[in-house]
């Protein structure tokens, strides 16, 4: 049998069923779940149905498949919340991650409430089949889940057996999975629904009633699928899986045989790390966005510094000038040892077709490599662009954005190229209500007296944000003074309406 | 004497000929150079315009807040229009942000023409603005500065010229009555911008901003100051329509009733 899929005969099969649901249930107070029973319901077509039940709604005669209404006539105080398969389907793929990492080279994700562990020739390293899946058992239930766990010779009996065995756990020594299989329900064996519908009608219930029947007219009343599926619980056709591949942090590590203490030395094996990490970053197509360069001194310190780049690069040159800026935060102390340098944030970065290269038009460079270095400069949030945001209130339309984003623009309606970030108020203001400019008013100790003016223009409170904005108006006007200053002023209130606003006026913003 | 007479003029020739030879050599080292598009203000900037690779600088004719909202504008409707020309964006380099990006939009500079750095002192944003300068993938650099030294501007100057990136710096008023202008520079220009009153219109509304922009010193030519209007929304500046049909009554910009010198 071919290795790659993962399946070899003996090869011993772990299986942890968790209740795909239980992370939901984590959140809620443990006393009010066992007082009050909990379901998760998911909308599938036209009706809601139950897809898990804590034990306190199993008792009470709640079963996962059950249409929510039903599970909510038998039972008055039901505790109903939607399921979150997306959420279900992230915990079980970094459970099938951890268990690649720290159990066995194979694990994968199996179905939607399982797992497959293969533990052939592992098991032996967590003492044995037994305790390593007490173990297995006790670390789930830490992290909040309740976990069957079956030991078999074939994936298809360990699948049985955690869902369908009754224990929460069951060991099976290699050669008894057709016995031990016999007493189950027929839906133990992942069988089509059609399949499954078309047994019930032949009358056949436990798997055991399938042993004895020929191979032809099993396959002919259920199915190829389920001749092959009985086959592969008992061990009699391959079952391959395809395992989880862990991704290790691409790294580079330099052991030095003298210890060295100046830039110039640590800048030349920066150099030689980086020809490491990037020839390898190349065969695997990835681009660098963060690196960590660790520096172990003879006094066992290390010493860290670590480079961000706005875009996955895998330019050399570039990337020793951003450690260049930082060299001079690495404090040797008695001399440097070894450094490792590590790719912690990658992204793939594949060749990029050049546009606009050929039509001659004028063409924008790459703004990359500058942020990146102003970035080092001055630090990472002082660098931003402006983007614009939904809102009419002046001071709420604007928001930073990353200094490499192409934000949308603004509305066309004037705006001052100035504003204080605080308006602030007018004194002996004069002006007619409710819609004209001030004819004059005092700021800042200073007097101005309104030529023109061009207003208003209404802004209205955002009652969804404070209810206090209910009926806030802001009337803003654009004014020029005798001496050619054009401001941009507003008035509390529209002047009829007393909620609107008490008048009051405020210095907003400056025009050039 | 009617022998000396041409050979002196022939002399002359010939040194004006190498130092036509002499100024065009200059004239190849500076940058791309950015024509305001306004006859009478180009014809008396030396170069025809804006060098390209060099070092400007702007500020506001006073410390009131009118003023300097003027000369802010007059920046940014120039590194607009270095942006349009190259399509590429702009550094504005700043201590205290009180921008506000909508009114720069309306005078050209779109949200993604314009990349912003926050320093927290004045030497970290010069030291900014050397690296944008020298990095030559920005259309500008705009730095908004307190106080900047002649050593400052040097540097500047030459980080200008090595990116070949223009660079405006814009000068804020640290005291009332004491111009930021008076301290010593290697700009290439600097100007002063006041804001002046606009037309009057038939309606009781605003018309075009009105500015008296003030050419304080340039190199290779002397100092002058016209009235001009605000910059649109491509930044780019006009001549007040009045001054625009004398120009057209007189023939030309060269008109000595162009620039009412202030």
């Amino acid at each position: 049998m071919p290795r790659g899929g993962g399946w070899r005969p003996g090869a011993r099969w772990a299986r942890a069923a968790s209740e795909a649901a239980a992370p939901d249930w984590r959140g809620a107070d443990a006393g009010a779940a066992r007082a009050r029973p909990m379901i998760l319901v998911a909308r599938t077509g036209q009706r809601d149905t139950v897809t898990a039940a804590c034990p306190a709604a199993l008792d009470l005669g709640i079963a996962p498949g059950m249409a929510a209404a039903h599970a909510r006539a038998l039972v008055a105080d039901l505790d109903v919340r939607d399921a979150n398969r997306d959420a279900d389907r992230a915990w079980l793929d970094r459970l099938a991650l951890h268990a690649a990492r720290h159990w066995t080279p194979s694990a994968a994700v199996a179905g939607e409430d399982g797992l497959w562990l293969d533990i052939g020739g592992t098991a032996h390293l967590f003492g044995g089949e037994a305790r390593f899946s007490a173990r297995l058992c006790r670390f789930l239930a830490r992290l909040g889940f309740t976990a069957r766990i079956a030991v078999a010779g074939t994936p298809g009996a360990a699948h049985a057996l955690a869902r369908f065995g009754g224990a929460p756990i069951r060991l099976l020594s290699a050669g008894e999975e057709a016995e031990a299989l016999a007493p189950l329900p027929l839906a133990a064996l992942r069988l089509a629904p059609g399949a499954l519908a078309a047994a019930r009608r032949f009358g056949l219930e436990r798997v055991g009633d399938l042993y004895p029947m020929p191979r032809g007219p099993l396959a002919r009343r259920l199915g190829r699928g389920a001749v092959e599926r009985l086959d592969q619980a008992r061990g009699f056709a391959p079952e391959p899986f395809a395992p989880v591949v862990p991704f290790e942090t691409p790294e580079a590590r330099r052991q030095l045989l003298e210890p060295i203490g100046t830039a110039e030395a640590i800048g030349a094996v920066i150099d030689d790390l980086l020809r490491d990490l990037l020839a390898e970053l190349e065969r695997q197509g990835l681009g660098l966005r963060l690196a960590l360069l660790r520096c172990a001194t003879l006094d066992r310190g290390e010493q860290r510094v670590t480079i961000g780049a706005a875009r996955a690069t895998r330019d050399a040159a570039h990337l020793r000038r951003l450690f260049g800026l930082r060299i001079d935060r690495i404090e040797p102390g008695l001399g440097i040892e070894a450094m490792m340098l590590a790719a912690l944030e990658v992204e793939p970065l594949a060749p990029a077709m050049i546009d606009a290269a050929l039509d001659g038009r004028a063409q924008g460079r790459d703004l990359a490599p500058l942020v990146d270095q102003l970035a080092g400069r001055a630090g990472e949030a002082a660098l931003f662009r402006l983007a614009s945001v939904e809102s009419d209130v002046p001071e709420r339309a604007v928001a930073r954005a990353a200094p490499l984003a192409s934000p949308p623009g603004w509305p066309a309606w004037p705006r001052p190229v100035r504003i204080l970030s605080r308006p602030e108020p007018l004194q002996g203001v004069m002006a007619l209500l409710p819609d004209h400019p001030p004819r004059r008013f005092a700021w800042r100790g200073r007097t101005y007296r309104i030529v023109a003016g061009d207003g208003p223009e209404r802004i209205h409170g955002e009652w969804w944000r404070r209810p206090r904005e209910m009926w806030a108006v802001r009337d803003y006007f654009r004014v020029e003074a005798d001496t050619g200053e054009r401001f941009w002023l507003f008035r509390r209130g529209d002047g009829l309406d007393e909620q609107s606003g008490d008048l009051s006026w405020f210095m907003h913003g400056v025009f050039g | 004497m009617n022998i000396s007479a041409p050979f002196e003029s022939r002399r002359g020739t010939g040194d004006l000929a190498a130092l036509r030879e002499a100024v065009a050599r200059v004239a190849a080292a500076r940058g791309p150079v950015l024509p305001f598009g306004i006859a009478p203000l180009d014809e008396r900037l030396s170069g025809g315009g804006l060098d390209g690779a060099g070092l400007h600088e702007i500020a506001a004719a006073t410390a009131s807040w009118g003023d300097d909202a003027a000369a802010t504008l007059f920046a940014a409707g120039i590194a607009a229009r270095f942006a349009g020309a190259r399509g590429l964006s702009v550094l504005w380099a700043l201590t205290r942000f009180d921008l506000y990006a909508p009114g720069l939009e309306q005078a050209g500079l779109g949200p993604e023409r314009i990349l912003y750095a926050e320093g927290r002192d004045d030497r970290e944003l010069l030291a900014i603005c050397e690296d944008g300068l020298r990095g030559g993938v920005l259309a500008c650099v705009v730095a908004e500065v307190k106080a900047a030294d002649q050593t400052a501007t040097r540097r500047l100057q030459l980080a200008a010229a090595e990116g070949a990136t223009p660079m405006l710096l814009y000068r804020r008023h640290r005291r009332v009555g004491a111009c930021p202008l008076d301290t010593p520079s290697l700009a290439m220009t600097r100007w002063r911008i006041a804001a002046r009153p606009s037309e009057r219109l038939a309606v009781p509304a605003i018309g075009r901003g009105r500015w008296h922009v003030e050419l304080v010193r340039q190199r290779g030519g002397p100092p002058f100051a016209l009235e001009l209007e605000a910059c649109d929304d491509q930044g780019r500046l006009a001549l007040p329509a009045a001054t625009r049909d004398r120009a057209a009554a007189t023939g030309g910009a060269a008109s000595p009733a162009l620039g009412r010198v202030a």
